[in-house]
């Protein structure tokens, strides 16, 4: 573990673009957060801070002190391995049928990947990535864009030393400091002379770019420093989840009251899912032009909460915003755990918070706790 | 090769205020695209010349607030093998169905000097409350691109892509950070449907409702949140009292906040 200033960011930030990589990270805009490219530390949102809570999301001015003082950005990562809406394939009609015609042709159908720099991922987020990379790097099927793009990821993790209104990472495991999985990671310290970052590589390819940096070696107490706001902030969350038998108790329980009463809530506006950073579905459309020559097939992000979702012969199966709720909510906590052996919620607090009625998915599990009808093994 | 016959499309006009047949107009570098592919038969915003029917494809706009008109749309619709309406009049009525909600008597008298001579219906309907449509545009008024999108499926023997789902589909999708949760309300988009590609919204101004209420829209649900944050009922009335009033979960929404 090592220690580097405040003003190493800069050259960490040119450590990357000197390689290639188009540096994404967050940034003050239209009233919140957002991960866009910026080109050096000043681009960061240096004492801007946000409070969260359900249906409610504010920027106030924060620690002058910090870059990363903020708790979380609407905007997951996903969107630049997922995109919202990607162009999979052109094709053209002919005699006997149809021939494709941008396999190699046109440079934007589907984009190429790019050399990526994530700076500031959370550690829920980092996680949100690995359940991703379970779902579009199976053995089976894996999505060619997405791992071509996941190739080309340089992923700078930071820490969190402070919890949101809605997060519930402590409760998932996934928070708040990274264990694996990054090229990178940082922890912000704030001290009275200014802020100075712990630093240390997950990887090859970032002991490489870490080398490269001035910095000294961290002294014992501000490792210790680091682990006491760890535990801190992981007893500061404001959400938290029980997961104990989670997966049985939702599974068990579809026709628990509790459904009934969330659904007269839910606005089934599919806000939540398309903030969720582990969320992966899409629909394909396939678009002809006027003479009905050429067409494109396009993916579109979308949602368990539309009635096209599960539009089969005859209409929806899942026709009532009760069916739709319940499988959002048993989707993340339960089958996902069949499907990909973990949860399929990283409790980043997303969904809460950008609920227009603040729909609040641990209070939802946590009242099907209540009153469930699943016989538990004794301990 | 045998020519194939182009299908016949005919625009017609009810009560309305253009904008919506003039999406048609507007989609200027398809528009030479769509006259290869049909023979616009009817089409008075662009040109006098009348084929006769029938017709393969419909436009429909406007509402029906005479009994003249009431009389005219089963002429359309017979001779129409496709029946398409276009915009928030011809679907739900328009903004001109914001009489429907007093006597409309007490509005012809105050704007017409012998109202004796007007033959008005006392409601602003939809044409789908006259005869059976067979695909509806939403909008007020409609995406362009949504309407070649229609024409398009129709010319190519498909279901057109318009999806029934919210406008905040589109907001996420292009990445909109929600005005409704980062500034407050109010914001239509969760209960109205896409199709306006999150206009307002990118704009960072709440959703007017413009194309309707969405699939399964709940109103009351955001109504309750919204009044325990503070608005009124007046406010909530005029909110969903726009140019979709009378689309069925607008109204009742309007009108349970009457007072
Ligand atoms: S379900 Fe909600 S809290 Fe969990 S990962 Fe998704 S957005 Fe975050
Ligand atoms: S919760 Fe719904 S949108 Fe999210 S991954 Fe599951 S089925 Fe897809
Ligand atoms: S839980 Fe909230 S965000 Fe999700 S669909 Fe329902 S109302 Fe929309
Ligand atoms: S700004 Fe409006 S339309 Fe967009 S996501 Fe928020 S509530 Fe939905």
């Amino acid at each position: 573990m090592d220690r580097i200033e405040h003003s190493v960011i800069d050259s960490l930030l040119q450590a990357l673009q000197s390689r290639g990589y188009v540096t994404i990270g967050p940034t003050a805009r239209n009233g919140a957060i957002v991960c866009d490219e910026i080109h050096s530390a000043s681009d960061l949102p240096i004492g801007i801070t946000d409070e969260q809570s359900p249906a409610t999301y504010r920027l106030k001015s924060g620690n002058n002190h910090l870059s990363f003082g903020y708790v979380l950005s609407p905007v997951s990562w996903k969107r630049f391995l997922v995109p919202p809406v990607l162009t999979l394939f052109k094709a053209v009609k002919t005699s006997d049928g149809f021939r494709i015609t941008n396999e190699t042709s046109a440079p934007d159908t589907p984009p190429q990947p790019r050399k990526l720099a994530f700076i500031g991922v959370r550690p829920c987020d980092l996680q949100a990535l690995t359940l991703l990379d379970k779902v579009f790097l199976g053995d089976r099927y894996t999505d060619p864009y997405y791992k071509a793009q996941r190739e080309q990821l340089f992923l700078i993790v930071v820490n969190c030393t402070k919890a949101g209104g809605t997060c519930f990472c402590g409760s998932m495991g996934t928070g708040p400091t990274a264990k694996a999985g990054y090229d990178i990671a940082l922890t912000e310290m704030d001290r009275k002379e200014g802020a100075f970052f712990l630093i240390d590589s997950g990887s090859e390819k970032g002991a490489e770019v870490m080398r490269e940096l001035d910095r000294r070696k961290a002294a014992p107490e501000e490792i210790l420093a680091a682990d006491e706001a760890s535990v801190r902030t992981r007893a500061s969350m404001g959400r938290t989840l029980e997961t104990d038998h989670l997966k049985e108790i939702l599974a068990d329980n579809p026709e628990h009251p509790r459904w009934d009463v969330v659904a007269g809530r839910c606005l089934t506006c599919a806000n939540c899912t398309m903030v969720c950073p582990t969320c992966f579905c899409s629909t394909v459309e396939d678009v002809t032009d006027l003479t009905g020559k050429n067409v494109e097939r396009v993916r579109k992000w979308d949602s368990c909460f539309t009635m096209d979702f599960s539009y089969i012969h005859g209409g929806s199966v899942r026709a009532t915003p009760k069916s739709r709720y319940r499988q959002w909510v048993t989707h993340k906590l339960s089958s996902w755990v069949d499907q990909y052996g973990d949860f399929g919620c990283v409790g980043c607090g997303r969904c809460i918070t950008w609920c227009p009625v603040g729909i609040d998915i641990t209070e939802e599990a946590c009242a099907i706790r209540e009153n469930h009808q699943t016989v538990l093994p004794h301990p | 090769m045998k020519q194939k016959r182009k299908p016949k499309l005919a625009v017609w006009k009810f009560a309305s205020c253009d904008g919506c047949q003039l999406s048609l107009l507007d989609c200027e570098d398809q528009l030479l695209d769509v006259t290869a592919e049909v023979d616009i038969a009817n089409f008075p915003e662009a040109s006098r010349a009348v084929a006769k029917g029938p017709y393969d494809l419909s436009l429909v706009e406007g509402s029906i607030t005479t009994p003249h008109d009431a009389e005219r749309i089963h002429q359309v619709r017979r001779s129409s093998k496709f029946l398409v309406t276009i915009g928030a009049c011809a679907t739900a009525g328009g903004i001109q169905a914001l009489r429907n909600f007093k006597d409309v008597k007490s509005f012809t008298s105050l704007v017409y000097a012998s109202p004796s001579y007007l033959e008005v219906l006392a409601k602003s309907t939809p044409i789908a409350d006259h005869v059976f449509v067979d695909f509806q545009l939403r909008g007020c008024p409609i995406n362009k691109l949504q309407l070649l999108e229609v024409v398009n499926a129709f010319l190519n023997g498909r279901k057109p892509n318009i999806p029934g789902y919210s406008v905040c589909m589109e907001c996420k999708r292009k990445g909109i950070i929600c005005g409704l949760v980062s500034h407050g309300p109010p914001c239509l988009g969760p209960v109205t449907q896409a199709g306006c590609d999150a206009l307002c919204p990118s704009y960072h101004r709440g959703c007017f409702g413009c194309y309707g209420p969405k699939e399964t829209p709940n109103t009351a649900s955001i109504s309750e949140w919204w009044m325990k944050q503070g608005m009124s009922d007046g406010e909530l009335l005029r909110l969903f009292r726009g140019f979709n009033a009378y689309a069925e979960a607008f109204r009742k929404e309007s009108e349970a906040h009457e007072e």
